[in-house]
């Protein structure tokens, strides 16, 4: 124990130093930073893998924030839905650019002021929004142990359990969401079955190309692939093993 | 081990934070990076016996054990080589994206009750998105590299992740909706005593969902026969073609991470977690059968029961690598839209219209009973399991007016 302590001293001599600092804002303001600062990259960055990677990151980030004020669902949806949805965008930037490698995307001055503006006149009306909010609650110190994923299943069929009456076992509003929230799920579905409908490839079924596609691989060639196929198998044994990727 | 450190040793509040971090931390990198030289040495053993040959041999005594230590130094004195027209940053960001989301999931995994780094109310939800992070990594190594082998590979690797997430989110939900929690901790709690009270066991359906569950674990790890994204074959080694020296073995701590993961997902979430298939410390009097009051010694052996699990997981994979041929794309993509979704839809109503037809099994008395929330706050006078079967009630009631 004693050598423990002597080690620990030093840094225990910091203790009311470190204690004094309020943790949970020193974490809120460093997820803060990395969402801003690569929501900026995103903007400043010429390349769009890049951008998407930037993009990619920030939205980590604000799951972050989410998960540091205690509400794991919604950081494990932002995670899901925003930063793997921007993984298709990633790969819509790839293979849009993929013919120029690290083609470069210049946007024009007129344009940057354009948008400078825009940007301005949102970032003014959120500062404006934020403002004017009489006073903001106090954030939860700490890690916030509530059971989040039910209490939002819960709502879903109209038990609002944070606004219940101290004595009543019946939530306060009774507003129930579950048939708007499925009526919205079977139109997703519906668009993306059309989608893919209308995204399929179109293979015309003439007599020639069922005669193409009948000569196409004959059994000798079929066997031939097989044994090509084996063959890089065993190749594999010896370099993917050996860690040789050269 | 917060709470241990503040009340029993004495340490502030902070300073038991960040102790409790680090520990946490470094028994999660050292389960990935020591899994991966055990698994690595595994792999060639496996593989070798398989084609009949004999593998390592010399490297560290007679079974050859320390061949993945050297070889994990023969990869750090390697040269690390860019090719001149790659994207700098992101080829050497790549590996560490991808090494990245595997340790992330890692946090929120119980390898025992309450050993966990952190316990999240949502952890199969977070640890299925996390893993889908990994591919990330994927991508932007295909692209930076400026080959064309390496971007065939991970366009290939993104369009298989994002179709096998939907089979894999439907597996994972037919645990949870036993379990009635998202979390982990509590899933495999409800799975002790006796194997059958393992959700493998629960009703025919659970069965088959969970070989869905292992296909789609092995296609999103990319391990063959769904490995399209490296296919040596065809793409020389795909995404990871221009990667040498120790960025190119990030990558493969990744990938075994990732193995290790999704076994030990599969253990908690159908074959048991933690609970072996017979209830020792129940039948030897060291436990009554729930976690909180199990000593240590119990908790330990827990902890042996699921690592075991998760290797059986792991050399399962092994095998199914050194048996079955790569599929092609095509046949990727018919395996996941035209077989394991519609199995895994219909095997989830299965499961759902047998909780409810035989909410206890086919011999009554034997099993837990499942599917119960088991959050205090809904139990009791005060609680709200009352108001949940009024609305219901009151629900059924408008649906028989409207439809006499």
């Amino acid at each position: 124990m004693m050598p423990l302590a002597i080690a620990a001293s030093p840094i225990l001599a910091f203790a009311p130093l470190v204690a004094a600092i309020n943790w949970h804002s020193v974490f809120f303001l460093l997820f803060a930073v990395i969402a801003c600062g690569f929501a900026i990259a995103v903007v400043a960055a010429d390349n769009i893998v890049r951008m998407a990677l930037y993009l990619v990151f920030s939205l980590g980030a604000v799951a972050g924030l989410f998960f540091l004020a205690g509400a794991e669902f919604v950081g494990a949806m932002q995670l899901m839905i925003y930063v793997g949805g921007t993984l298709v965008l990633l790969v819509f930037g790839v293979m849009l650019t993929a013919q120029t490698p690290f083609v470069a995307i210049k946007s024009s001055g007129g344009d940057r002021v354009l948008a400078g503006f825009v940007a301005a006149a949102l970032f003014a009306t959120l500062l404006l929004a934020s403002l004017s909010v009489p006073a903001w609650r106090q954030p939860a110190s700490g890690v916030v142990q509530a059971p989040t994923a039910t209490p939002l299943g819960m709502a879903l069929v109209g038990v609002r359990v944070d606004e219940a009456p101290a004595g009543s076992p019946k939530g306060g509003h009774s507003r129930r969401y579950l048939l708007p929230f499925e009526i919205i799920s079977i139109h997703l579905l519906v668009v993306l079955v059309g989608a893919a409908y209308l995204a399929r490839a179109k293979r015309r079924k003439t007599p020639r190309a069922i005669e193409v596609a009948a000569s196409a691989e004959p059994p000798a060639s079929v066997a031939a692939h097989a044994a090509h196929a084996k063959l890089g198998r065993s190749d594999r044994s010896s370099s993917v093993l050996t860690g040789g990727s050269e | 081990m917060v709470d241990f450190l503040t009340s029993t040793v004495g340490a502030p509040g902070w300073l038991a934070w960040t102790v409790a971090a680090l520990v946490s931390a470094i028994l999660i990198l050292n389960v990935i990076a020591g899994g991966a030289l055990v698994f690595i040495w595994a792999e060639r053993k496996v593989a070798a016996r398989i084609q009949d040959r004999l593998g390592p041999t010399r490297t560290g005594g007679r079974f050859g054990w320390l061949q993945s230590l050297a070889d994990g130094i023969k990869l750090l004195a390697k040269e690390d080589l860019m090719p001149e027209g790659a994207d700098g940053l992101l080829f050497r960001l790549a590996p560490y994206v991808s090494f990245c989301a595997s340790f992330a999931a890692f946090i929120a995994l119980p390898f025992a009750f309450d050993v966990v780094g952190l316990r999240l109310n949502v952890a199969v939800f977070f640890v299925v998105a996390v893993l889908g992070l990994e591919v990330f990594g994927v991508i932007l190594a295909g692209y930076a590299s400026a080959s064309k082998w390496s971007l065939f590979g991970a366009m290939r690797e993104a369009a298989q992740v994002v179709s096998y997430e939907v089979p894999l989110g439907m597996c994972v939900v037919v645990p949870v909706m036993l379990a009635g929690s998202m979390d982990m901790v509590t899933i495999a709690e409800k799975q002790a005593g006796w194997f059958w009270n393992w959700y493998l066991f629960h009703d025919p359906f659970t069965f088959v969902i969970f070989w869905v569950f292992v296909t789609c674990a092995v296609a999103s790890v990319n391990r063959a026969p769904f490995d399209l994204a490296e296919a040596e074959s065809e793409l020389v080694a795909g995404f990871h073609t221009e990667y040498s020296g120790l960025r190119w073995s990030f990558f493969f701590m990744a990938e075994y991470g990732s193995m290790i993961l999704v076994s030990a997902m599969a253990a908690i979430l159908f074959l048991g977690g933690w609970n072996g298939p017979i209830p020792v410390a129940t039948l030897v009097g060291l436990s009554d059968g729930t976690g909180d009051t199990a000593p240590y010694v119990v908790r330990l052996f827990g902890l042996a029961n699921l690592l075991g699990k998760a290797t059986l997981g792991v050399l399962m994979m092994m095998w199914i690598r050194w048996t079955l041929p790569r599929l092609r794309i095509d046949q990727v993509m018919t395996t996941c839209l035209k077989y394991c979704t519609p199995i895994a839809a219909v095997m989830f109503a299965g499961v759902m219209l047998w909780q409810v037809l035989l909410p206890g099994g086919l011999v009554p008395g034997v099993r837990r009973p499942g599917g119960e929330i088991r959050e205090g706050w809904l139990e009791g006078p005060g609680g709200r399991r009352a108001a949940v079967a009024e609305t219901v009630a009151a629900d059924s009631e408008k649906v028989a007016k409207v439809m006499p």
